[in-house]
């Protein structure tokens, strides 16, 4: 038994919340590596209460401890004082659970949620004392391998990392240990490490890297072709059909110290087929495949009673959209069990799904944070990006939160859409404004924060081919906020720095050249991108500039139809020709249905996997804009003076 | 009713800070289901006092809570002695509920009360003898003064009233071991100031709280008397 406890304990004291190295978590786990068990080590490379809450982590930390051929321990990157303190004597980087060294792992599996960490991935792979760059690992070494969403366009980690997941892991880990096991057994002999690789690039939902040549024509990408005729030209995701199947995590891990999401998370439904065009969760994880709701309680009560969370999230890409919302939530807030104080909070709420009967549900016992995302400020933008929701249902949502005693809304907009105007701009303040208005008639003391964000386009999506707004443009829409909010008591504007968007922009769409500036970014100190007092856009130019890449060509330019995009053998499911079309349709501003409760319109996700939706109720939930026959084309406005007759 | 408990803080878990803490005893109230009197309010929390903070990083045999009990929902039987076994096995490895007893209504709390804390403090870095010898010239000075940050500003303080006893007491594992008598009030003194004022060099090791004592008339008492509960010990965990 390798422990680096007795080297790590003496280097506690002299970091920040020291707590975040210790594991001893309610849930952790103590795996006995034995020799025929391959062995996982499970990183998110964020700072540790970031990660911890992570789900997907969780979920892949029981599954595959549970088996009798693999075990699994937990990784985050070191906060930059520990990760000083750990190169000054040598010391690698370490699982929280057993305080292992990474490196004595047969697998780094990292997390990938955001784009902001890959200098991190690097400097993970760099800690645990393995080279970054794969080609330069020999057979001892771990494999280094990542899933998540980033890992529909994982082309700037192509030289960092073996083997990417794309889509539900819970099945093909399984298939990845036994290959990785054999490979074990095998004795790992030199050269090996290529056969391993080469075997999983032949697994389903399994992309290597490697097994594929990029030929360029200039700045374009000529061709993408695999370099073995057993290796598929296209790699699919994986899908899970039935998540009942996937009741996990069963003991979710409850941490000795404060993270974010600290409470009881339990998944009610994966997928989302709202058909945001900007929304690349929501098109890479397609079709909706909601949790019984009998499991969906099971969870919640056992959780409960096993963690002692008082606030239990449902999550989901759109929690309200769940058949049966109301009761569910009604059930956990009215459970004598839970004695009235247990909170519920519902994430990713859609506006045209929260009424009041939700509202004073959760008001019983605590109002939990309400944040509401229209995204964008006019009707008109609302239909390019195909998020539906009128102005009507916003403003019964935020109605029903004030008239429950809510006294502070978050409302969450994007700014650089494709087609956008001043005018679109506008309609965010308009909307803060009237909503206050709204909220005014319940509380002289209400607040809605408008929280603004560049948008990125993102590989996979309708977006895909549109150049995203350069920093000067989003920092002059800062501005005409600004302005536009500065007189309106009640309103309080946020603003995500344009800068860490252009970064963003650089690495979701990179192709593999964009890995050199990943790593002379993370040579240069660059990790943590994604925290604002670590993030150095200077960094990232400079590079770009040294490898003789254009910021402008990889960021801000439109794409054609016909361009080789990076990402063109990685699918989702979804068709080429989909999204195309969905892409004119958004020009059109001509919005679609939610195919939920109306009639497929083949985008592939279903189709070419042989799955389907698997959804309780078929029919909209109450109040929804779509898909419920509800004419599309008014986009109607509420009159805030109509609403003043209502004090008496 | 209103109860107080004392407990242990041990091993790793000592890593965890006293708001961490706090955290994970709602956990365990919520987890055994102990009918707890609630705050009102918009967030309604458990009615729990906390005693003296104890450093992240420092372990303690002499930590104390009182907690109050909701008497509509509590049973006129309820029996103390039971606590320590339901709620050790709901709480981290490491966190020991060691006594229980029922407190009068008129007992100051635990912030007010405790004057002097009682700790076993490593400090590596020099030779028994050594340390000895700082102890000694420690003792013998009239004053003993070290900077202290304060809200972000430096003041100069005098914690050599607040050393009430100082002995070398043994090796430890990697250094040598002090006892130490440090008052909370006026001013706490903390055992890495003592270190600091003993000498600028000294590295702190294992720290751990072996007692708290409230004085009055002369005398010191245990916020709990060392023999108020014969409840045996639980230390076994839950799943």
């Amino acid at each position: 038994m390798t422990s680096l406890w007795p080297r790590i304990e003496p280097l506690l004291a002299k970091v920040q919340k020291p707590a975040r190295y210790i594991g001893c978590e309610d849930g952790a786990q103590t795996p006995s590596h034995r020799a025929h068990k391959v062995a996982w080590l499970l990183l998110y490379p964020d700072a540790y209460e970031i990660g911890l809450p992570n789900q997907g982590l969780q979920i892949l930390y029981e599954i595959l401890n549970e088996r009798d051929d693999s075990v699994a321990e937990r990784a985050y990157a070191p906060w930059i004082d520990m990760e000083a303190q750990l190169r000054s004597r040598g010391i690698p980087l370490f699982s929280v659970d057993t305080h292992r060294p990474a490196a004595d792992f047969d697998l780094l599996a990292f997390n990938l949620s955001a784009e902001l960490v890959y200098t991190n991935v690097l400097n993970c792979i760099d800690l645990a004392g393995v080279p970054v760059r794969s080609s330069e690992r020999g057979p001892e070494q771990p494999l280094v391998a990542a899933g998540g969403h980033c890992a529909f366009n994982p082309e700037p980690l192509a030289d960092f990392v073996d083997l990417f997941v794309l889509g539900d892991g819970e099945e093909v880990v399984s298939e990845i240990t036994s290959v990785v096991g054999n490979w074990k057994r095998s004795g790992r002999t030199p050269g090996s490490r290529q056969q391993v690789l080469r075997d999983l690039a032949t697994l389903p939902g399994c992309y290597v890297p490697s097994m594929y040549d990029v030929a360029y024509d200039g700045p374009h990408i000529a061709s993408i072709t695999p370099r073995y005729p057993e290796v598929p030209d296209r790699v699919e995701k994986r899908t899970i059909a039935d998540l009942g199947e996937w009741p996990y995590p069963k003991q979710q891990l409850v941490p000795l110290t404060e993270v974010v999401h600290d409470r009881l998370n339990v998944e009610i439904f994966r997928g989302c087929t709202r058909g945001c065009r900007f929304c690349q969760a929501g098109m890479i994880t397609r079709p909706v495949r909601e949790r019984p709701a009998a499991q969906v309680r099971a969870m919640v009560s056992a959780g409960l009673r096993r963690t002692g969370y008082d606030e239990v999230s449902l999550t989901s890409l759109s929690s309200a959209d769940y058949s049966g919302i109301d009761d569910i939530v009604g059930g956990i807030v009215n459970d004598p069990m839970c004695q009235g104080t247990v909170a519920v909070s519902l994430p990713s709420l859609r506006v045209d799904a929260y009424t009041v009967g939700v509202a004073s549900e959760i008001a019983k016992v605590r109002r939990t944070g309400l944040t509401f995302a229209p995204e964008a400020g006019t009707w008109r933008m609302r239909k390019v990006i195909n998020k539906l929701i009128r102005e009507e249902d916003l403003y019964g949502a935020v109605e029903s939160a004030f008239s429950q005693g809510w006294q502070r809304v978050k409302l969450y907009f994007m700014m650089g859409l494709p087609t956008e105007t001043d005018a679109d701009l506008e309609g965010i303040a308009e909307l803060a404004r009237n909503c206050v208005a709204i909220g005014r008639e319940y509380s002289s003391r209400v607040h809605v924060t408008t929280s603004v964000g560049g948008f990125v386009p993102k590989p996979q999506t309708p977006f895909q081919w549109v150049g995203q707004a350069t920093v000067p443009e989003l920092r002059r829409k800062v501005g005409r906020l600004k302005d536009a909010t500065r007189r309106l008591k009640g309103v309080q504007l946020r603003w995500h720095d344009p800068e860490a968007t252009l970064a963003e922009g650089i690495a979701s769409r990179g192709d593999r050249r964009v890995g050199r500036v990943i790593e002379d970014v993370w040579r240069a100190g660059g990790t943590f991108q994604e925290w604002s007092e670590h993030f150095r856009l200077d960094l990232w130019e400079e590079a770009m500039a040294r490898h003789g890449l254009s910021i402008d060509w990889y960021v801000h330019r439109d794409r054609d139809r016909d361009e080789v995009l990076p990402w063109q053998h990685l699918s989702a499911g979804l068709h080429a020709d989909f999204l195309w079309h969905d892409w004119l349709d958004a020009l059109a501003e001509a919005g679609v249905e939610d195919c939920r409760w109306t009639p497929c319109y083949d985008c592939g996700a279903c189709t070419g996997y042989g799955i389907e939706h698997v959804v309780a109720s078929p029919v909209a939930p109450a109040g929804g804009s779509q898909g419920t026959g509800q004419d599309l084309a008014t986009g109607g406005r509420v009159p805030v003076q109509l609403l003043s007759g209502r004090r008496a | 009713m209103r109860v107080r408990l004392r407990f242990a803080k041990t091993g790793k878990v000592r890593w965890t800070s006293h708001r961490d803490v706090a955290r994970m005893w709602e956990r365990a109230f919520r987890r055994v289901n102990l009918p707890l009197a609630y705050t009102e309010g918009f967030s309604p929390r458990p009615k729990v006092s906390f005693g003296l903070a104890l450093p992240t990083g420092h372990e303690s045999v002499a930590e104390y809570l009182d907690i109050e009990f909701d008497p509509e929902r509590t049973a006129l039987d309820f029996d103390c002695e039971a606590l320590p076994a339901t709620l050790t096995p709901a709480l981290p490895a490491g966190i020991t509920v060691l006594a229980v007893v029922p407190l009068d209504e008129r007992v100051p709390s635990l912030q007010d009360d405790v004057a002097v804390c009682r700790w076993e403090i490593e400090a590596l870095g020099a030779t028994p003898e050594a340390v000895r010898g700082m102890v000694d010239a420690a003792l013998a000075a009239p004053a003993l003064v070290i900077d202290r940050e304060r809200k972000g500003q430096v003041a100069k303080d005098d914690i050599r009233p607040g050393i009430r006893a100082l002995a070398v007491i043994g090796p430890g594992e990697g250094g040598v071991t002090l006892a130490a008598e440090l008052a909370t009030q006026p001013r706490t003194v903390r055992p890495s100031e003592l270190l600091r004022a003993l000498h600028p060099e000294l590295e702190e090791g294992n720290v751990r709280r072996t007692h708290q004592w409230s004085e009055r008339d002369g005398a010191r008492r245990e916020p709990i008397p060392l023999d108020a509960t014969r409840a045996p010990h639980a230390l076994e965990r839950v799943s």
